[in-house]
Parts: C-alpha cells; structure tokens; sequence
C-alpha cells in the first residue's frame, strides 16, 4: 500500500503523468537500482574465481532503465530482454537467489543451469524470454504480447533491447506487425552507445534516428535521459496510459553508458576503444549517484537510511551467493528429458 | 466413430485438417502470406477464414524472421499457431527463430516452457521454378535436436500428421512437396491422428527394401510396378516422419531382404539417406548382402529449364534400374517417351506452380 501521507509533487514530472509520488515509491526505485549495482559489484567480485563459468554482461551504469520501467509495470505484466539480462530480471521482482544459482550452474538456478547468465528466463517473475542473439527476443515479446491480447488477459509487455538491436532486420519486423495489430507493448531501446566495440558511427548513419523510425512504423514514441530514473519511470507510465487508451505500441528510447567491458567483470577501457573524458562524464553522471544526491536534497532520505538499505542488501547478497556456491549441479537425466515436451 | 471415407485431394486433407483443428481448439490460429487470399495456399486453406475469422486466419507481413518470433511469443502466451510458407525457401529467413529459439525454448527453460509450433513449408518442382523454389531441405531442420520434421506422401497422412502436428507439444516443420498437392487418396471423414515417428509400409517384397518420403515415396511405388513385371518384389516404407526417424521399422525391413536402397527426396550428402544408410550399416552391416545404395537429387543447384532439370531428379525408370542392378539382374525397361513433359507431374496438373 501507498503511504499516501507522504506524497510528494515530483519535480521531475516533466510529462504530467507521475504526479505525486509517494516516499514509498521514490525509495523503492533507489533501492531497486542500488540492489542492482551492489549485485552486479559483487558479482563482478567473485568473477575472478572462475566459479561463475559463463558469459556475464553487467548492467552497471545502466540501472536506472531497468528499474524505472520495471518498476512502472505490475508484477502480472511481462518483460523481454537480451544478453545483459541481469537488471531487469531483479527489477522485474526476481529470485536472487534463483538467479546466481543459475550464473553458478547449478541444479538451484531458475532454469537449473541450462541457461546460464544469457538465459534468465522466469515465468513467475514475468521475465519471458533472454537471448544473446541480438534482436531476437524482440519479435517473441511481440508474439507473446500478442498472444495475451488475443486472449484478453490485460498483461502489458515490454521488450528491451540496445541501439545495436534496431540495427537488425527482426526490430524493424517486429514493430510494423505491433502498430498493425495494435499490440499492448513497449519498445524500450536503451542506447550505450556501443555494441561490443563498434561505437554507433561506425554502424549507423549520422542521419538516422530511430525515433522517426518508430514513427514511421506507426508508433507513438518517447525519449528520455536513461540515467534518469524518475523520467524513465515517469515516461513508463505514459507509455502505459497510452497503450490504455488504445493508441497502440510504444517506442520509448533511453540513452546510457556501460561502465564496464561488454562481456566480464573487468573494465576495458585500456583497449582505448572509446574516449576517456566520454567515459569520466558518463560516470558523473551516474544513475544511482545523482538519484541518492536528489533524494538526500529532497529530505528524502538520510545517510543513515542509505546505511541501513546497504547493510540489508549485503546480507540478502552473501546469503544468495552462500546458496548458489553450496547448492548442486543438475543431473545429467535433465539433459535429455528437456528436448522434447510430452 | 464414424469411419467412412472418401476420395480427396492432398491440398483439401490438409485444409480439413486445419478446420478440424480450429474448431477444436480455440487457442490454434493459422498465418501465412496468402493464407485467407482467393487461392488459398493452393487450396489447404480454402474456406477458413468465412468460417473462423479474421483473428484466427490470417494474413502477414513478408516479415518471415519476425512473424516465426512472433508465433513463438504467441505460443509462450497459450496460442497453438501453424505458420506457412508457400516455399521452403521462404522460411529460410526464418531459420534464427526455428533454430535458435524455438527449437532450444524446453531445453533453455528447463522443460518449464515449452513451444507448439507447426511450420508448413512446399517444395515446389517444375515450370521453371529454378534454383530458389524447388528446394528440399528437410535434413536442414531434421538435424537439429529440438524440432520434428514431417513430410506426408499421401493425403490420408497429410491431415493425420497435420492434426498430430498441431496437437504436439513442439515445434514441428511440416514439408509438403508441391506435385502432392493434387493427389488424390482415400480420407476419412473424422478427425484422426496419424503418429509423428512411425513410417508406413505401403509396399511389400522380400527382394529388397526401398525407403523413401515424399513425393519419393510416389515415385518409388511406380517403380515399384515397373519391378512386379520383372518378377522383382520390394518392400517400400514411407517415413513420414523425418525426425524422429523411425529407425525399427527400417531395420527390421531390412533384416528381412538384406538389401537396402534409400531414395532421397533432396541432396544426398549429409541427408537423410546418409543417416538412414549410416545407422543401417552401424546395426546392420554383417548381415546385409549388398551394400547399402542410395540415390536422389543431383549434387547440383536445380536448374530452370525442362531440358537440364530433368537429369536432376530420381524418376522410376532409375529407381527400378537401381534396384536391378543391385540384385544384378537384367530388366527391360523402355526409355522415357521424350514427349511426355519432365517439368509437371501429370498432365492434369497444369499449375500454379
């Protein structure tokens, strides 16, 4: 429940649409994006230990899209998303637990270890499908969308993916067939600016902007700052009003930076690959950083409520990792009773 | 239950088995390009829109890589969607979802979610349709743990292994050759299923052991005919079901004659006859009297023109050659009359193509 005596005019409401908040909710969102970045440190961490023996793409830097649309959703409603799978599956409401047994590979993991970090696929939690072919899972969210309207169960669905993503044929597909068929979903394309290595000159043009595109496509569009997490959350619930109205899918376009290497636990940036002083600015402006800096000047928070959030977090982490490092492997009947359904 | 019969075509099993299947389900739907047009996907889909709807027939964009994304999303959220592609090569474009998605969605979700899913794909043949439309590419999907691969020969198991298709809880590639279409068989009238994994035996002879899908299936049957003249008896088993093979009752067939020749509706290497003649010569070899032969498509794309893609194809006169030579007997088989065309199965059969 909303403790509606706290409620407070957002400064941020640039849309009009968040209104007033309550403390609860402004709280919410911070934790939800420190309990990302404290997982992805931590993972980060352990790495090294050769334990976690699968590609892990990590979020940090890039929590505040997670969290913000996550958060705007309801637990019913369903999220799709690529490789960097780790943000939105602990937005979404996920197991922790559940989801670095399955990083560990073990028979505890969410899918008992066969997918791994690249594959966080929980029903429950309402997160559908996680792929690292890029693009992939666009045009199944809007199949799974789809499915859900055709059956009139008012489940909304987001799809997310990176810039690198609209580059492919299936994101182009995928959103012609959801204006066609008025499809409840939203598109949310979070733009880093690189895919692996290859910055975004050297794949799109500089004429191109995929907000037009979505237009084109028949969409409504929004875009916002994604290292902003009230407008992310504030454009979330516009999006949402709109696919309420009938006015069909959404494309909503965040851009953000990942601090980290594309894939590991390492920073990459000896590679020389991007710019140093894009890098330093990048991390001034941190989601998570200028959020705690907004709600400390707002009253909203103190040091001490940070302290306590963290110390919580701590104990839910190492208890998790505890958990995944002691829990067992799959048996090897899993294997062959998982090619075919009955 | 009601089992009377009667004779249709391949192309209208098909659509009876669809209709059967969207009246018994309401979560099936059927999509395709052309599949509510006036033709109806040479006639398999005749009629289902009038009576079904639009929301449950329909159109799509030539978006084959997406729409596969989408009938996989769709079936996550409860839909049973058959897909079709009035060419296999149209469904190549779709070969990311079939293989990367939907194919491994059991397997990545630790059998918590799984994908019904049927993918009807037409080999065309003849008319010049050249390189690009005459393609038959089931060990493609075949290989791939995850998927089943159908290719019924007759009308009777086009809408058998139709409904069993659509009542499967997998993806299932659907293959149905283009010359089948306007076959006629015997059908019952009732819903049935005809069981994915178990070939038919639809000929039988101790002489030698032909295996064949398709519209190979037909085309061995007439060499078969050919053979009977000749004093030569063969035992002829239709797979209809390319994975999984059903590899029993192809051993057991040849346990009795000893000889085997596969003929193969596509290329041969790393084809079906590959698999069949490897795993009979894994189980078999001691026992076999000749070595296993196998013929099939030309190791050539499949060209244009009449006059060169007609030494592409096995036609009967080859296969029963074949099956003489391996029993090394003399057979007098005459020459293919040079007016009858190479380039349509028969000549009531006038396209489209």
């Amino acid at each position: 429940m909303i403790d509606t005596s706290t409620l407070k005019q957002c400064k941020k409401d640039k849309h009009g649409v968040m209104g007033m908040l309550s403390k609860d909710i402004y709280l919410e969102l911070f934790n939800q994006m420190l309990r990302i970045r404290n997982i992805e440190l931590k993972i980060a961490e352990l790495y090294s230990e050769w334990e976690m023996r699968c590609p892990v793409h990590l979020s940090i830097g890039q929590e505040a899209v997670a969290s913000g649309v996550c958060s705007a959703l309801e637990s019913k409603d369903n999220v799709f998303c690529g490789h960097r799978s780790h943000a939105y599956y602990l937005a979404k409401g996920g197991d922790l637990k559940g989801m670095l047994a399955e990083i560990y590979g073990k028979a505890t993991g969410i899918v008992e270890g066969m997918g791994g970090s690249q594959h966080l696929i929980d029903l429950d939690a309402g997160l559908i499908a996680a792929v690292p072919i890029v693009g992939s899972t666009i045009p199944i969210a809007v199949g799974s969308a789809w499915g859900d309207l055709m059956q009139n169960n008012g489940v909304m669905s987001a799809a997310f993916f990176g810039e690198g993503a609209t580059e492919a044929g299936v994101f182009h597909e995928s959103l012609n067939f959801a204006a066609l068929q008025k499809v409840p979903i939203i598109f949310v394309c979070e733009n880093n600016g690189f895919s692996v290595y290859s910055n975004l000159e050297v794949r799109q043009s500089s004429k191109r902007n995929n907000v037009t595109i979505a237009e084109g496509h028949g969409l409504n569009t929004l875009k916002g700052d994604g290292n902003d997490i009230l407008e992310v959350y504030d454009l979330t619930k516009k999006a949402i009003e709109l696919i309420k109205q009938g006015k069909g899918p959404v494309y909503m376009e965040f851009d953000t930076y990942r601090w980290l290497e594309h894939c590991g636990p390492d920073d990459d940036d000896y590679l020389g690959y991007r710019d140093e002083k894009e890098v330093k600015e990048w991390k001034e402006r941190c989601p998570l950083k200028n959020y705690q800096d907004f709600l400390i000047d707002e009253k909203l928070i103190n040091q001490d409520e940070i302290q306590d959030m963290t110390s919580k977090l701590d104990k839910e982490i190492e208890e998790a990792v505890q958990f995944a490092k002691s829990s067992p492997f799959s048996k090897k009947e899993l294997l062959f009773s998982t090619v075919y359904s009955n | 239950m009601n089992s009377k019969s009667r004779s249709l075509k391949f192309s209208e099993a098909i659509q009876e088995a669809t209709a059967l299947a969207l009246r018994k389900d309401p979560s099936v739907y059927i999509m395709g390009l052309g599949v509510p047009d006036p033709k109806g996907l040479f006639g398999t889909t005749l009629g289902l829109e009038a009576e079904f709807g639009s929301h449950r027939v329909l159109d799509m964009p030539i978006s084959e890589n997406g729409m596969t994304g989408v009938a996989i999303g769709s079936a996550i959220s409860g839909m049973r969607p058959i897909l079709t592609h009035q060419r296999v090569e149209f469904a190549l474009l779709s070969v990311e979802q079939i293989v990367n998605q939907a194919a491994k969605w059991f397997h990545m979700t630790a059998g918590k979610k799984n994908i019904p899913l049927v993918i009807r794909m037409i080999i065309g043949r003849g008319w010049g349709q050249g390189a690009q439309h005459s393609q038959s590419l089931e060990s493609w999907f075949a290989h791939i743990p995850g998927l089943k691969v159908v290719m019924p020969a007759t009308p009777h198991d086009a809408k058998g292994l139709l409904i069993s298709a659509v009542e499967d809880n997998n993806p299932v590639i659907y293959i149905e050759h283009r010359w089948l279409h306007n076959t006629f068989g015997e059908v019952p009238e009732e819903s049935y299923t005809t069981p994915i994994g178990k070939a038919h035996v639809v000929s039988e002879g101790s002489d030698l052991t032909i295996v064949a899908h398709s519209y190979m299936t037909i085309e061995a049957l007439k060499a078969v005919k050919i053979l009977i003249n000749e004093g030569i008896n063969c035992d002829v088993i239709d797979l209809r079901t390319i994975r999984p093979l059903d590899i029993e009752t192809i051993i057991s067939s040849v346990e009795k004659t000893k000889k085997l020749l596969v003929v193969d509706n596509g290329w041969m290497h790393f084809g079906v006859s590959a698999e069949i003649i490897s795993i009979v010569s894994e189980r078999l070899s001691t026992s076999l009297e000749t070595n296993p032969k196998r013929i099939g498509i030309e190791d050539v794309p499949i060209p244009s023109t009449r006059a060169l893609a007609k030494y592409v194809y096995p036609t009967p006169i080859r296969i029963a050659r074949e099956v003489a030579s391996i029993l090394d007997q003399e057979i007098e088989i005459q020459d293919i009359d040079e007016n009858i065309p190479t380039d349509q199965p028969d000549a009531s059969f006038t396209g489209p193509f």
